[in-house]
Formats: C-alpha cells, structure tokens, sequence
C-alpha cells in the first residue's frame, strides 16, 4: 500500500500534449533506415556468395559430365587424364562425420544429463568452463595433436600400417562437435519445466527415471537440434580433418583406412589450380555442394526446434 | 485414526529458520486445510510430509514426521516408497507431455506394473475417481495439454491417484483455476477423503471452511492455532488468526 500511495502523491507529473498530433521524428527516421541497411547487408553479402560459388561451381559441367562428377569413383584432377568423380570424397566425409556422431552423440548427450541433473552446483560451474574452453582450441591445434598422439595410438591400438585413418578423423571431429553438442543439449534439458521433474518425483519414480522417462523426451527437440548442429560442424570441419585423415582419394572399406573428404580436398587443392580450369571449377561445385548439405542440416534442425518451442508433436 | 504425526518439526533453508516448532497430528478420511499469508511455511511444511525438500540443497531438517509408525526421515526410508504411499497434486497443473492415457499410467509404471490389462484398469479407475472419465474416456491418446486447465489439474489428481497412495497433498490445487472449475475440484475432494487423509495448502479463507474438518494457521513458519475448522473460523482463540480470517491483515 504505501509505494502506491508514494507513486499518486509524489510531485512529478507528466505533462501530455492536447492536440496529439503526429510530429515528424528526423531521427527515428534515420535510425530506423540504418538499421534496415546493416540488417540486409548481411543477408545480401550471404546471397552473393551462395550465387559465386554456384555459378563458378556450375562451370565444371562445361567439360564434365553430370554423372561423371556426382557418380564415378576416380578422383585425379591432376593425372594426364584427369578424372572427377567425387562419389569418394562424398563417402570419406560421410565416413568421418558418420563416426563422429556414433561417438559424439551418446558422449555429448551423457554429459548434459550429467551436468544439468546429477552434478553438484560446483561441480557443474567448473565443467561448463571447460566445455567452453574445448570450445574454443583452434582446430589446427587439435590436428597437430592427433598426428603427435592421436594416430600412433589408432595405428597401434588397431595394429594398421598407418594410424592416419577415417576413424582418427571422426575422433578429432567428435571432440570439435561436442562442446556444441554438449551445451545445447544442456541448456534444452535445463529448460524443462521443474513441474514435470516434480510431478515424476511426487509420484515415486526414481532421478533416473526421472531423466530418462520425463526430461529427455520434454527436452528432445532441443537435444535433436543439438545433434544437427553438431553434424554441420564436423561436416564443416577442415583443417583437423586435413591433418589427420591421409588423404587418400579411395572409396574406403573400413573406418580403419585412409580417407579424404571434401572440405580436405578444396583446402589441399586450390593452391595448385589454375584459375577458372576445370580443376578449379570443381572444388567450388564441391564447395556448393557443402554448402548445400550444411545449410539443409541448419534448415531441419532450426525447424526441429521452432516446433519444439512451441510445444506441437 | 492418526496418519501423520509431526513433532516438534524445525525446517532451515541455509541460516533463514523457515519451520518452528511445528507439530500437528492428521486424521485419516479428513481434510486438513493449512492456511496463512503468503511466505509463511505452508508450502515448505506440506513438502516434508513427501520429502520433496530433499530435492533443495542446504536445507536442513529437525523432528520427526511419522507416517503412521514408521519415522520417514529415518536413514533407511526409501523415498520413493514413501512418495507412493503420500501423494502429492501442485498448484499448477503439470501433466506430462504424454498423452491422458500416459500421464495416469506413468507412476503403476515405473513401480513396475507392465500388462497392459492391470494398466488400463488402474487408468480407468483413477480417471474415474477424480471424476473425470466421462470428459476423456473416448480421447485417452489424445494429449493431457489439450485439456481445459480444470481438466489437466484432475489428470494430475488422477495421476496421484493411481499410485494408490493413503495421503495426498495438495498444494493451493485451485489457485489457477477459474470458478467453476474450482468448484469441481472442491467437490471432488469432499469425495475423497472418504478414502484418504488430505493435506491442502490454501489461499481461501472460504475454501478452507468450506471443505476442510481441521484448520492450522501458519505465521512466520510457526503454527499459531489449530483446530476444528469450524472452531478456528467462529471462536478463534487466537487474536492473530482474528484478524487472519477477518481479513485485517495477508
């Protein structure tokens, strides 16, 4: 009672105008305009890129054919004869980011039940810290160390001739999808209502339960989004993958052979193009041929969690 | 009969002394109203009775709560067997987001039940002790968030109901609702408690009297009278409770 009463008798009033009346605002105006220009120019710059990387891209089918390009499996760009199937590097990218989900995914999704449910408030403090930190390790620093520690341990472990492996790929890429993986998912469990933790408590279901029965399906649209982000990552990822994966154009039939994928590819090869040849044509229709991939993972997981969010299934 | 007893309860969340001294008895088949200002302890105290004050770090807690003659905070107590027997409904509705059918069957489920028979006659009893199997008999897969609020919160009724428990507590059950709805619900537990000892935590001086048959006023995380409801509301011993219920002060 006294704060309103404070509010009705204090001395300051607000004089208001008769008329009402429309007055022109230069600056609102201006404001207003400036605004919508910096707004667009990103969205315009984003278009002119997709439109250079296409249309350079589509050159390449000048002297490849279509079924050439998407369908046979030699990938020699700088043979006499050069070949440009790009089926192999198609599958060595599908290989790593395939890998690196089966081990991301049940690492990723763990570690945020662990955090948001089961940790200790300290305990939870400090893990976010690190999750940020890995976060934030430049992926050629990741790459240095897989070639130092992480493919002698493959080439021993799996007793191969060359620890420089699919699966050495997918590891590297899986600890570079993680931390978004990780924190996400966190924060889409987190969000779970404490009502539905409460009610499943109240009604004798043990914290396990509670988690596995209540709060992973309330929050699974954020934990499938979570997931796909992921996936753009370590499909997107290049230097880690460059590094460590041996680079060889092969269709690969295990995880434990060498494999190179597309982002590795452009980033090996346009050096040694010559402008606007077939060669250099090609790497930019893989190029959009990436883009392309990403940008439908983004557009799902986007629309998986706008659904979500408004609580539809 | 006697179905919880609370001595001399102390409850302290970090250094704030939330519960005093409480100590009250609860009859089996009777509805036991708590009422006070907001912030008093109600809520808090209710929570004790199903140790969901388990849940918050750094609280901790003094006395004894005894259902009927065994000490739930005893080490040994399993806290899930416990919250089966003392089932708890909240102050906003909070089914799952499952299906009608789902919701009730959540709790039979994870104690074990798994035939699909014994399921849907435990779902189709309970709906139909918190009086809501008409409304939803020919929907149950339908899912429990498009019900009306009033609907959701006797899902959430039934939901409790089906762990067969002998207490259900009741936090300010009908303070989203509107007054019809409110008004079911009352009813409702006027059935229920032909069967169970209920606990309510209310904002409703009228409520309280209206379906309660004992009544503790909370102040500042004491008890400061307790009685028959009628007693507490006509001759009320207290002159802090006066002027509670007369509407001086909360």
């Amino acid at each position: 009672m006294g704060d309103t009463e404070k509010a009705i008798y204090s001395k300051t009033t607000i004089s208001h105008r008769k008329d009402l009346k429309r007055s022109n605002r230069l600056g609102e105006f201006l404001i207003e305009k400036t605004i919508f220009l910096i707004g667009t120019t990103a969205i315009i710059i984003l278009g002119l890129i997709f439109y250079y990387l296409v249309s350079t891209g589509l050159n390449v089918f000048a002297t490849v054919s279509v079924s050439e390009f998407f369908a046979s499996i030699g990938w020699f760009p700088v043979s006499s004869n050069p070949k440009y199937g790009t089926v192999p590097l198609v599958v060595g990218s599908l290989m790593v980011t395939m890998g690196a989900i089966l081990i991301s995914v049940p690492i990723g999704i763990g570690s945020a039940i662990y955090i948001s449910e089961v940790a200790p408030q300290k305990v939870r403090t400090v893990l976010k810290v690190i999750i940020e930190f890995l976060s934030a390790v430049p992926s050629v620093v990741l790459g240095f160390l897989g070639i130092v520690v992480l493919s002698n341990w493959v080439r021993i472990t799996f007793s191969i001739p060359t620890g420089f492996t699919a699966f050495t790929g997918a590891i590297l890429v899986s600890l570079m999808a993680l931390p978004t993986i990780i924190s996400i998912s966190d924060d889409a469990i987190a969000a779970v209502p404490k009502d539905y933790r409460d009610a499943s408590l109240a009604l004798g279901a043990t914290k396990w339960e509670t988690i596995r029965y209540v709060l992973v399906p309330a929050a699974s649209p954020g934990i499938i989004a979570a997931v796909m982000l992921g996936v753009g990552r370590a499909i997107g990822e290049t230097m880690a993958v460059l590094m460590v994966t041996g680079n060889a154009a092969q269709i690969p039939d295990t995880m434990f052979t060498s494999v190179r994928t597309m982002t590795a590819t452009i980033a090996a090869e346009m050096g040694d193009t010559v402008r606007n040849d077939t060669h250099y044509f090609a790497l930019f229709a893989i190029g959009s041929m990436l883009l392309f991939m990403t940008t439908v993972i983004n557009t799902i997981a986007d629309y998986v969690v706008t659904r979500g969010k408004k609580g539809g299934r | 009969m006697l179905k919880v007893t609370i001595s001399d309860l102390n409850l302290y969340y970090e250094e704030f002394h939330a519960l005093k001294n409480i100590s009250l008895d609860i009859e089996d088949k009777e509805v036991t109203a708590l009422i006070g200002p907001s912030g008093c302890g109600k809520s808090t105290f209710l929570r004790t009775i199903n140790r969901m004050n388990d849940l918050i770090d750094d609280v901790k807690i003094e006395g004894l709560v005894m259902l009927e003659d065994q000490d739930i905070y005893n080490k040994d107590v399993d806290v899930a067997a416990l919250r089966r027997r003392v089932g708890m409904v909240f102050q906003k509705p909070n089914p799952f987001l499952k299906s009608i059918y789902e919701n009730v069957a959540y709790g039979p489920r994870r104690y074990g039940i798994k035939a699909k028979n014994q399921l849907d006659e435990i779902v189709e009893r309970s709906l139909k002790k918190a009086a809501i199997w008409e409304e939803v008999e020919d929907r149950l897969n339908k899912p429990a968030l498009s019900l009306s609020g009033g609907q959701q919160q006797r899902l959430c009724i039934a939901r409790a109901l089906a762990m067969e428990p002998e207490v259900l507590l009741m936090d300010e059950p009908t303070a989203s609702l509107d007054p019809i709805a409110t008004g079911r619900i009352e009813e409702l537990i006027s059935q229920l408690k032909k069967d169970y000892a209920i606990i309510i935590v209310t904002h409703s001086m009228q409520q309280a009297a209206r379906i309660s048959d004992k009544t503790a006023f909370f102040l500042m995380g004491e008890i400061v009278e307790t009685g028959k409801t009628k007693e507490v509301f006509t001759t009320p011993k207290d002159k802090r409770t006066e002027d509670y219920i007369t509407g001086r002060f909360g």
